[in-house]
């Protein structure tokens, strides 16, 4: 299995749209080929189309607000000693968070596409808020498929999602959590598919939703990169770029421009969910070695029993608590270039704790996940280590959570 | 050649000049013994027991259906449980053809080649993998043919005529013909006229082989539909025995009595 220079990852997939011959496919019922296959011819029509990127590059500009900041962590930096931690402060996009770019490519995908009513996942209410504002803007009629147990700890997104015009369908079986809006969304979509587009909400799904999404976000390191340039002059010698993990479409965005890097030079480090402390259940995929299986569409290592069955998952964030995980994280970590762990609810609220303590910086409880990681690791690492973090989300979703386990938000 | 059992079911239903029926219960459900006994109490009416193994995740299943497979699961439903379902049935004098149906990481987690040589064991006649489509399934689809078992393709009414050709030509003997975009035990949203007409265009391109319509089939519908080689009803069953336990009644009478009634409607 290997790594292909100066090609995409998001096209680095086989004729059967597997990444390293055995990660992601298209596992989908016999209805759904003809509307992927559409979405698939779409897509790769109109990212060659000159005035779509345009289009693209309009919305992420005037809509969305690129570039969205790159700062130094001052305060943090010195009260850990060591290295020199930025973040990469996507929460700053319209809407909070990254999810706003997959959201917004799929609105203009669905809307060429002559479709006019668009459907979407969500878990932490990221990825339903941007799409019902996408929708909003682009005058499509939005539902957002989302778990109970979610909407009760998410909220203030719930209602963003509400006023934007679009519906809130409640998911009442499995854990009522991220994995069960996925599969409503997908079954509705079957059942809709002749009118009605779907979004999934991360890099995740069949082949072809992995490609949009990481298309998307790509954005991210795309800015990066400029940013870095102009900050240091070059491209540091020591580099860590950290990003949490669920489905993984915001760590694919803030890596995807560096992979052809060697990884002594800028290394990825993607944080999953840990779970509670003290709990066996978590929605780690990667660093706990799940085994590799099929879940929504594609293959990839999956939280499963030794049935097949999709196990439970836990987490304090919404958006982490998944059991699978994108097919293209997989490749990136059978071949090493990236590395992947975890921390525990417990460390992401440590760690949140902690850099609004000496921030001005307000991450949600996912990239909390990768303040964790960088907070541990800083201290031992030198003063010309550049760690950055996506800090890809706003935690004002959080708000209950963090009231009830920190007494104050 | 010799025919396949499933073949030989289609073959008797000709002669008698009616569609096969086929019933789809989910293993386990409502528990590993009581699912054998509803197999056992229904196998004289039917021609064909489709038998789910349930899934946590369905992307494709309506609500009765996840409702039966969520039960089982929680009963404890393993993958061994419907092997041995499958072997205790088949210990009938009479026993009709089994099909297993179900969702792919099932198979993938038990292998492969172990799933379908104990298939074979077990005397399973043929598989149904819902998320499996064409042409990723060829190689699995190989793979059963070489043990005489049937992989039984799905068609939908998306399925574009040069999909439908392809299909059809690497079926093997039995091919189902999903009614309407809908998960399964959707109300049926196309008229009975408008499927069959789907439906006779797709048996001429080999009229020579047995297709099944299925989703949404309840005892209201079936009858306008008893043209086609097999009709497959599933929900309507797992519904019935969702009804029975809330009122405390005996699902295994109460799901014979229906396929009882469900066969009258198409003789
Ligand atoms: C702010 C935020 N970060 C991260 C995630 C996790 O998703 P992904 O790994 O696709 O970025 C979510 C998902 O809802 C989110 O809202």
């Amino acid at each position: 299995m290997k790594i292909k220079k100066k090609i995409a990852l998001i096209d680095q997939h086989d004729k059967n749209g597997f990444w390293g011959g055995k990660f992601g496919g298209s596992f989908i019922p016999e209805t759904l080929k003809k509307p992927v296959h559409d979405l698939a011819k779409s897509f790769a029509k109109l990212r060659k189309n000159k005035n779509f990127i345009k289009k693209r590059d309009y919305y992420f500009k005037n809509y969305i607000g690129s570039p969205t900041p790159f700062i130094k962590l001052e305060n943090l930096s010195s009260h850990l000693g060591g290295a020199q931690i930025w973040a990469k402060v996507v929460s700053e996009a319209n809407g909070g968070a990254h999810k706003i770019y997959n959201a917004t490519v799929h609105a203009l995908l669905c809307k060429s596409m002559g479709k006019k009513y668009i459907v979407g996942d969500t878990g932490a209410g990221y990825a339903g808020k941007m799409l019902s504002m996408a929708a909003k803007k682009f005058g499509l009629k939005c539902k957002i498929f989302m778990g109970v147990k979610d909407i009760k700890r998410q909220k203030p997104n719930c209602i963003a999602i509400r006023k934007n015009g679009a519906e809130i369908v409640p998911v009442y079986t499995g854990s009522q959590t991220l994995v069960d809006a996925v599969s409503e969304c997908m079954r509705y979509w079957v059942s809709n598919c002749d009118t009605t587009h779907m979004c999934v909400g991360s890099t995740v799904g069949p082949n072809i939703f992995v490609k949009v999404c990481g298309w998307s976000t790509s954005q991210i390191s795309r800015e990066l990169k400029v940013q870095i340039k102009k900050e240091f002059g070059k491209i540091p010698k020591k580099i860590k770029l950290i990003n949490c993990v669920g489905g993984g479409s915001s760590a694919y965005g803030f890596w995807s421009e560096f992979v052809d890097f060697p990884k002594t030079q800028i290394e990825f480090i993607g944080v999953e969910a840990g779970g509670p402390k003290n709990s066996k259940l978590h929605a780690a995929p990667l660093s706990k070695n799940a085994k590799l299986g099929v879940l929504h569409g594609s293959a990839s290592y999956v939280c499963q029993n030794k049935d097949g069955q999709i196990n439970e998952t836990d987490s304090i964030s919404a958006g982490l608590d998944y059991p699978g995980v994108s097919p293209i994280h997989c490749f990136l970590k059978d071949t090493k270039r990236a590395k992947y762990t975890y921390a525990t609810d417990e460390s992401a609220l440590a760690a949140y704790k902690m850099v609004t303590k000496f921030e001005k910086l307000n991450p949600s409880l996912e990239p909390s996940h990768a303040f964790a990681e960088a907070i541990k690791i800083a201290p031992k690492l030198s003063k010309d280590t550049i760690i950055i973090v996506n800090s890809c989300g706003d935690a004002k979703k959080d708000k209950d959570i963090l009231k009830k386990r920190l007494g104050k938000y | 050649m010799l025919l396949s059992p499933i073949n030989i079911a289609f073959k008797n239903c000709k002669n008698e000049k009616r569609p096969a029926l086929l019933t789809y219960t989910v293993a386990s459900d409502p528990s590993k013994n009581k699912s054998l006994k509803i197999l056992k109490s229904i196998s004289e009416y039917v021609d064909i027991l489709e038998v789910g193994f349930g899934h946590s995740t369905p992307i494709a299943d309506g609500g009765q259906i996840q409702t039966s497979s969520y039960r089982a699961i929680k009963n404890g439903f393993k993958m061994k449980d419907a092997f041995q379902i499958v072997k205790n049935y088949k210990k009938l004098k009479n026993t009709k053809p089994i099909i297993l149906m179900g969702y792919y990481n099932m198979i993938y987690q038990y292998g492969e080649d172990k799933f379908i040589n104990k298939c074979k064991k077990v005397g399973v006649n043929g598989l149904i993998v819902v998320d499996l489509p064409w042409p990723e399934n060829k190689k699995f689809s190989k793979k059963c043919k070489k043990k005489s078992i049937t992989f039984v393709q799905l068609l939908s009414p998306t399925t574009s005529k040069d999909r439908l050709k392809k299909i059809v030509k690497d079926s093997h003997e039995m091919i189902y013909y999903i009614s309407m975009l809908s998960t399964t035990g959707g109300k049926l949203k196309v008229s009975p006229k408008k499927i069959l007409k789907n439906y006779n265009k797709i048996k001429k391109i080999d009229p020579k082989k047995n297709y099944v319509i299925g989703f949404g089939i309840t005892d209201k519908t079936i009858s306008k539909l008893k043209t086609a080689d097999g009709l497959v009803v599933g929900s309507a069953i797992c519904k019935e025995i969702t009804k029975s336990l809330n009122k405390r009644q005996n699902p295994v009478t109460n799901v014979s009595n229906m396929v009882k009634r469900l066969k009258n409607k198409i003789i």
